[in-house]
Parts: structure tokens; sequence; C-alpha cells
């Protein structure tokens, strides 16, 4: 599948109507104020069983995780509340910052916009999954984000991270003006965003040196 | 010899921990039983809740309880409680149920029926001013400590003014008058008379302030977001009427407050009564929406301007009122914006009138600049409109009016340390390459037009006399102990540089302890003000300083020979008898006891600092001190910021395309970091000036702007492509170090070289009016203004 085509693919499969639906059908809160986290495990399982399977296998970060997921429980809110990968954060839960912005099969998504069924199957890579397993070396993203010192508050860091590491993958040569494109989905509300055009083109050129 | 520290671009030391997802925020914390809370929230501006029937929701599967407004500290007065029976801004918290989950907990307030007594609201405060006009408490709408509340208004004469479009002449309770402004505008050879708007605007902090808390016996854990950090317990302790050595307050990262969480206590203390009530950890998310709420405001203004010239473009007379729109518990934003009036255009001759009106939206607070980022962003244009009415360049008119050395400013004469603003101008100039802009200001390419423009701003920039406390322990590194908070400024790492340096160390060997209360801290400044970077490169330098002698005492009495030939570099003393590791130094200085391992400790540091230090009594090498270095004056740091636009005729659209800030600051410590604050912040002001919003339902008083997507700071896109900035980089001279803050300064720069660049697009004309929004340019343009001149929360 060439990267036009699972964009759009993935497009219709995550977009935000389709996740507004898949809210709605599963009767769940999606009032004004946000997603909300359910799932608590000292409630009784049996008081929201539903049709949808509830334990299900994430791919997270290249390992298999078993997890108990709600049929309308954001992707997010596993990842923070669930998994204990609390790096992925959450600025508005709503489509409106990319704080959240994860990257599903490569791709990046809000995870405060997917459900976490509609990931089943799929690779999610969070921060905590950028640096080396076993050495602990970062991924060339981070590196220089480093180099530069990028960030202030760095709330936004990890989302922002997360897009350069798809950029660098899919345009591996970028202008300025083309990483600012790239990452225009993402919010910095220090508004550190020149340090962070520069962190971006500096990862670009790590990733040609490798 | 060591690294050189002071000017150097070294990341802070916590920036893999951010990049990784270790960096724990508040909301990252989690604690066994840890359950949730959710707030009920106003629906109403103004209301009294009569009745509250929570057993349906009590009776739901998963509820735990529920805290009302009695269970917290109540607050007399225009003052915030956590949590009131008498709402006084739709959105204000009513009352808080925890349940196992947050779904549970919000259908659980979804389940209380609950009974309010709608009240009389404002929302616009010229409208309390009004004769007749509602007031935002039952009370009143002035309140003073000594009488209580009173009922303030202006005449039909003032408002027959006011109606006809004049400047009226009201009395108001702040009011002060130097030189004689009257006979000064009769000399004026030009007068600009003016009315002007400026929004009121949200923070919007990236990371909204949830928090966490749970007890242990009487030690309450708190997991904070707050811009401060030790002062933050105090607060948090005073609040909630608790011994502050229980609060074990836990706050190593904040994602942004700008002014919102200084201290920020007030949604801090639901979470910990709740908890404390049913003895398990309350978790309170707070969501965007919340945040829009609970998460303060910036005053916005209604003013008359009234500016007088003299031919050669001097301004020689200013009288100013302002109305500030203060929501229901106050703000200080119109005094500052006097002051900085003041000083900015040195008319020698001004008026003041100052009112702080009580309104019904959401509460203000300081926000990055306060009151001045609002002034300057409204004056700038009109200041150049007189050079272009009097035939003077627009850089001249600026450089002629900002303030020399010698300033006084405000009614008391305040004087500054140094100020730097005509050099900052100049350097400014050259890199915008000022002259070749003017030649292009005007030209028209299809419906577009390019603009340029000047915003000259000053803030406060720092204070004295706090405390440092370092140690260097046997390991032979130094622990430079900083209470300030880690809210992404890197003053945390930044202001113990030049101490480090004084003190020989290479940057490796130096560990910041920062962001858990238990860890012992000096008396601190709260992270506001952009006071950190002056106040505690001096408190630290001042403990290094301390440190540096109880070295050379140590090695002495170790090697033998005067203290003073000992001198210090890389980790090491040497001197005539030697030399020694100061790992070898800190265990010495425990054997030796007394002053040289903190067992003793200097008369004159502040209460908070003795139990601090009593924690790392003997556990090394103690340099501990009070900043005595003094000083006489305000520290004021400066940025000029330029901006070159196209404005598009047809759609109103502004772009950016240019933006240069030039900052005095004093002795740049960490020119990245610096770099990022001058660019952050002038961005940050270009969102107050175009993008957001802050808009009303007049009827119902219900705010419309109240998320990212309406009331939206700016993006990658709406920035300009080419930002450059640049330092003056002359020390303050009344200091040890000569660095002055940068917090502040740029948001009224970036925001004013907008609305002059802006102004400049449209011939000259000013708007008069924030934010500048498509629709209110196009509107402009099109000679068919949108909102009546004194209109508030229409745009
Ligand atoms: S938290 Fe998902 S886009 Fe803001
Ligand atoms: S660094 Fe603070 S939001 Fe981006």
């Amino acid at each position: 599948m060439d990267q036009a085509e699972s964009v759009s693919v993935l497009e219709e499969k995550y977009s935000r109507r389709t996740f507004i639906k898949g809210v709605i059908a599963t009767g769940a809160t999606a009032s004004s104020a946000g997603y909300l986290f359910r799932g608590s495990p000292l409630l009784g399982a049996a008081t929201y069983q539903t049709a949808t399977e509830r334990l299900i296998t994430l791919n997270v970060n290249g390992q298999e995780r078993r997890v108990d997921v709600l049929p309308h429980e954001t992707l997010a809110m596993t990842l923070r509340y669930k998994l204990g990968l609390t790096g992925t954060k959450l600025g508005c839960d709503r489509a409106e910052c990319g704080a959240c912005t994860v990257l599903i099969d490569g791709v990046s998504q809000y995870g405060c916009s997917m459900l976490t069924h509609q990931v089943r199957g799929r690779s999610v890579a969070t921060i905590e999954g950028l640096e080396d397993a076993d050495t602990g070396e970062l991924s060339v993203v981070q590196k220089a984000v480093m180099e530069e010192g990028g960030f202030q508050c760095a709330f936004c860091a990890p989302g922002f991270i997360m897009a350069m590491t798809e950029m660098i993958e899919v345009n591996p040569n970028p202008t300025r003006e083309e990483a600012r494109l790239a990452l225009s989905g993402n919010l910095c509300r220090c508004a550190d965003y020149d340090k962070i055009l520069t962190c971006a083109m500096r990862a670009a050129e790590l990733a040609r040196s490798v | 010899m060591a690294e050189r520290l002071v000017g150097a671009d070294i990341a802070p030391p916590d920036l893999h921990a951010k990049i990784t997802g270790r960096a724990r925020y508040a909301e990252d914390f989690r604690a066994p039983g840890m359950v949730f809370a959710k707030l009920l929230l106003s629906p109403m501006p103004h209301a009294r809740v009569r009745r509250v029937d929570a057993s349906r929701a009590l009776a739901m599967e998963g509820v735990i309880d529920i805290l009302r407004a009695d269970e917290v500290p109540s607050r007399d007065g225009p003052r915030e409680a956590c949590l009131t029976d008498t709402p006084r801004y739709e959105g204000e918290p009513i009352l808080a149920v925890a349940a196992v989950d947050e779904e549970t907990a919000a259908a659980a307030i979804e389940a209380i029926e609950i009974d309010f007594e709608p009240l009389p609201f404002v929302i616009d405060p010229l409208e309390s001013l009004r004769p007749g006009g509602p007031n935002a408490y039952v009370d009143g709408n002035q309140f003073s400590g000594q009488d209580g509340w009173s009922d303030f208004k202006w005449t039909d004469t003032d408002f027959a003014k006011v109606d006809a479009g004049e400047m009226p002449d009201p009395s108001c309770p702040v009011e002060w008058t130097k030189g004689d402004p009257e006979s000064a505008f009769a000399e004026s050879a030009l007068v600009l008379e003016e009315t002007i708007v400026h929004q009121s605007l949200t923070h919007h902090p990236m990371e909204p302030r949830s928090n966490m808390a749970y007890w242990e016996g009487e030690t309450l854990h708190a997991f904070v977001s707050t811009q401060s950090s030790q002062q933050t317990k105090f607060a948090l302790a005073g609040a909630l009427q608790i011994d502050p050595e229980n609060i074990n307050l836990v706050s190593e990262y904040c994602g942004g407050g700008f002014g919102s969480k200084i201290a920020g206590t007030t949604v801090m203390q639901i979470p910990a009564l709740f908890s404390r009530k049913i003895n398990r950890p309350v978790m309170l998310r707070i969501t965007r929406y919340e945040e829009n709420y609970v998460g303060r405001a910036r005053p916005g203004f209604q003013t008359w301007l009234k500016m007088g010239f003299l031919q050669d473009g001097k301004c020689n007379a200013i009288d100013l009122i302002i109305v500030q729109e203060s929501g229901p518990y106050g703000a200080g934003d119109f005094n500052t914006a006097g002051m900085i009036a003041d000083l900015t255009y040195t008319p020698q001759n001004m008026r003041f009138r100052g009112v702080s009106m009580y309104t019904n939206t959401p509460p203000k607070a300081a926000q990055r600049g306060p009151g001045g980022a609002q002034i300057i962003s409204m004056m700038e244009p009109i200041l150049e409109k007189a050079g272009r009415e009097l035939g003077v360049d627009r850089f001249e008119i600026h450089r002629m009016n900002a303030p020399r050395g010698d300033v006084q400013f405000g009614p008391r004469n305040a004087t500054l340390t140094s100020v730097h603003a005509v050099e900052a101008l100049d350097q400014g100039r050259e890199m915008f390459d000022w002259d070749a802009k003017l030649a292009i200001s005007g030209k028209r390419n299809g419906s577009k037009v390019t603009g340029v423009g000047i915003g000259l701003s000053p803030y406060t920039a720092g204070s004295r006399g706090r405390d440092g406390m370092m140690i260097i322990r046997p390991d032979g590194k130094l622990y430079v102990h900083q209470g300030i908070g880690n809210l992404g400024t890197h003053s945390i790492a930044d202001t113990a540089r030049p101490a480090a340096e004084l003190l020989g160390y290479n940057w490796e060997d130096v560990e910041i302890v920062w962001g858990n209360s238990a860890r012992a801290y000096p008396r601190s400044t709260v992270q506001a003000g952009s006071q950190t970077t002056t106040a505690h490169t001096r408190a630290n330098h001042a403990a290094a300083t301390d440190a540096l002698r109880k070295i050379r005492e140590v090695a002495a009495a170790a090697l033998g020979g005067s203290a003073s030939s000992y001198s210090v570099d890389s980790g090491r003393v040497s001197g005539p008898g030697g030399t020694m590791t100061l790992g070898r130094i800190a265990e010495r200085a425990i054997a030796m006891g007394g002053e040289y391992s903190g067992e003793v400790l200097p008369d004159d540091v502040h209460a908070q600092t003795v139990p601090a230090a009593q924690i790392l009594a003997g556990e090394g090498l103690m340099g501990i001190a009070r900043d005595n270095y003094g000083g006489e004056g305000n520290i004021y740091s400066w940025v000029a910021g330029f901006a070159m636009v196209e404005l598009d005729e047809e759609t109103g659209v502004v772009e950016l395309k240019e933006y240069v800030g030039v900052t005095d600051c004093g002795t740049v410590i960490h020119p990245r970091s610096l770099g990022a604050q001058v660019f952050g912040g002038s961005i940050q002001g270009m969102g107050m000036a175009m993008t957001q919003r802050w808009v009303f339902d007049p009827q119902w008083g219900v705010p419309f702007a109240n998320r990212f997507y309406t009331a939206r700071p700016p993006g990658f896109l709406d920035i300009p492509a080419d930002l450059k900035w640049g330092a003056v980089g002359i020390p303050d001279p009344q200091d040890p170090v000569g660095a002055k803050g940068i917090g502040e300064p740029p948001v009224g720069a970036g925001a004013a070289a907008l609305t002059s660049a802006i102004a400049d697009a449209m011939g000259g004309r000013c708007v008069c009016r924030t934010p500048l929004t498509p629709d209110v340019l196009l509107a402009e343009i099109e000679g068919r203004p949108m909102y009546g001149r004194l209109e508030q929360h229409v745009g």
C-alpha cells in the first residue's frame, strides 16, 4: 500500500465523524466537556457489558499488551490510564491541539480522538517507544531536540516529536516551509515554533546521514 | 579552566525527561485507590443555589461522595472560594462529586438536582458604571477592606459624553496627575484623541490545571501544576489553613502558566479537601473547556486616550482613562498600564484615571505583561499616527520618546536601574532594515498591501532580597536547591549558572534540585513578573560567594596559607599549600561543622529558609546567603519589536511576513532560551492582537469563545516564517550578575508591532480595537465598522 493510499484509508477509518459515530453508538458521553475516562477496575465489570469484546490485544511500541477496553474509550485514555504510558498528553481532549499525537501504522493521529477499538491489529507508537529498547539510545528526532534545546514547558513536546517522527519518514528532505506545514496540526502555547522548526530540520538532517 | 557557563547554550537538565515521556506533569501521577472528581459548574453568570438534591447521584454505583461549598474555606468580600453557592460567573465550580472513575462522576453530576435563583449580572463594565446600571455583586460594585461594599457610578453628564463619542471627565477610584497636563495640551502642536477597546483573553496554558492529592496522616501530598513551587506550598497551606510543613508539594513540571498559575491554589484545594474527606487519593482532571472558566484571563480595557505632541514629535502630555473588566475577583492591570504609558512616552505631563469594575465573567489574573501588554498594544499605533501627521519618521518618534537613564515615571517618580530601550530600537532598526522596509510600506500586490510597524514594550524584570542555598557534597558535585518553579523558562537551571561559574564548576558536575518540597528550598520568589532571573541569579550568586569563602577557609585550614590565596577551578581548590578536590573539602566541612556544613546559619536568612537548611545541614559544604546586594530603582527590561505584514483587503486576512525582536535585558545567560522567550512572548502578543477572541452572549452572560478553536492561540501557520531576535547585552550596573528578566516585555512588543503594522497597511488608520480579526478589519476597510466604539466582549 503506498503512502497516499494508506493515508486516505486511515482518514476514512479514523475521521472525526467515524469517531463520533462510534462514541454515539456505544452510548457514551460525547459532551463539550471532552471525553471522559471510564473503566475503573473498582466498578463491577458487569455494569458496562456490551456486545463489543472488551479484553483486547494492542500492539504498542512493539509489544503486545492485553487490556480491558470499554467500547467508547479513547486511545489516549487507554494509554494514559490503562497502560501507564503518560507521555501522551491531553491538551484539549478534542482534536484541537495535537498534544496527544501518536503514530498508528506510522501515521500521526490524535490519540484523544480515536477509539482504542479502532487500533486493534495496528501498531501504535508513542513517545515512550522512540528510544532503543535495549540501549536507551534516543531516536534521531529526540537527538535533534536535545541538540537544539527544543521546547519550553514541553507539554506539547511528545505530540510534536511524534509528528516529526512521521514527517522525516514521509518527507526526508523538507524545506522549512514544508516542515511547518507538516507540523501545523500541533499547537505550542509557549510558541516555541522557531526552535521546534529548527529541531525538525535537524532531525531530517540526522535521519539522512544515518 | 572550567567552561564558561554564562552566555552558553546549554540544554536544561530536564530536557531528556521531557522528550522521552518520563517527565511527570500533575496528571501523570497515580496513587493506589485513586478516584476521580468532577465539578458541577454554574450554568448562570450570577446566582444563588437554593436547593441541592444529590440523593440520586449518591445512590449511583461507583459514586463515593459529594463536596459542597460549606465544607471548603469560605472567603469574604470579592474573594474566591474553590466551591461556592453564590456563583459569580458562568462556569464557577459549585460542588464536586467523586467516583471510582471520571465518567461515573460526570454521570453523577448530571443526576444532581439543583435549583438556582438567578441574580442580576454584568458583563460589560461600562453598564455597571451607568447610573442605575446593574452590579456584579448584590451589595455593590466596589469594595474596600475598610468600608466594605459601595455602589460606584459615573454621572449622566459623563455618559452623555461617552455616548456622544467624546472623552468624559469622570471621577475614578484611582487618579494621579503629574506636571500640568492641561497647559501642556494647550502647547501641543498635535492632540490625538482616541477611544480604544482591548479584549479580555484566556491564558490557556497547554496543560490544564489538573491535579491530584492524598493524605498520609497529617501530611498532604499534592501533585499540582504551578508556576512557582516553594511559594505555592505556602499559598496552599494558607488557603487550607494548615501548617506548610505538613504539605509535600510535587511540582516537577508545569505545562505553562503565563500568570494563570503563579500559585494557582484555588482549584488545588478541591482534591486536597475531598481526599481528606473520603480518605482516598483524588484526581481532578480539568478539561480544556473547564480551563476556559477556571483558568484565568487577562482583563480587558475600555480606554479614552488623549495624547499631545510637540512639533518635533515629542509627546508632551497624556490623559488616560481606563475602565477595566475585572471579573468577579479583581485584577491590578490598569494601574500598571498607567505607569507604563508614562514610562514609555515620557510626557512629563500626565493625568491617569482608572477604575476596576467587577463583572460576572471568568476570573482575571496577571497574564504575561499584565497591563503593559494591553496599553502598549493600544498606544503604539497612536504614536505612529502622530508621526505620520507631524511628518516625523515613525522610527524616530519611537526613539525620541523612549526613556533615557534618568527617566522618572508614575505618580511617585519611580526610577530605573538601567534602561537601553534606545539601543534596542537602534539594533532592531538595523536587523529589520527599517529604512528599506519603509520604502515598501503601502506597496500593493493585487489585493494585498504591505505594512510595517514598531512596538516598544517595557516590563518589570526583577526583584531583590531572596535567599540562595547550595551544597557541595562529598561526591564533589554542586547541588543547587531551587525553590522556583519549572514552567518552561529554564530558569531553574539558568539562574544557577553564574553561581556555578563563580565556583569554577563544569556544568556536568552541577545538579539542580527542584520540584518536590521534601527536598528543601531557600526562600524563593513566586515565579511571576519576570523577576526570577534577577532575583535568583543574585540569590545564588550570594550563596556561591558564601560557599567560595568557606571552601577557601577549609582549604587553608587543611593545607596551610591564607584563605584568600586559594582559588577554585573544575572541582578543585588550589593554593600555596597544594590542591584538594571539592569532594574532600566537603568531607572536611562536615567534620568542621558549624557554618561550614550549615549547622549554623546566617542571621539574616528568611524564616522559610531555616527549616530547609536544617534538612541539609551536615551533608556537605553549604553555601547559604540572603541577597544583600541592594540596589536603587525598579528593574525593567525592554523589547523593541518590528513587524512586516501583508493585509489582504478583499478578505481582511493579515499575513505576518517578518518579525524582529531586540531586547534590553542585561547580561545574556542562555542565548537560545532568551531567543525563545523573545519569540514566544512576541507570538503570544500577536495572538492577543489578532486571534484570541473573547465573546459573550450579552443576554445570558455566557461565553462563546471558550476553546482553542474559538479563542485560538497562534499556530505554526500564523507566525512569521522569518523571525530574528537580538539582545543589547549591556549588564545592569546595579547587579552582581547584570541579568534582568525577559518573560513579560515581548508580549507588548509583538502585539504592538502588529497593531502598528496593520494600521500602516491601512494607510495609517487605527482600528483601535483588538483582536483584529479578519471580519473586523474587513468591516473597517469597507467603512462599515462592526461594533460600537466602546463595545466589549464582541470580537
Ligand atoms: S488532546 Fe488530542 S488534539 Fe488536543
Ligand atoms: S513548549 Fe509549552 S506548549 Fe509547547
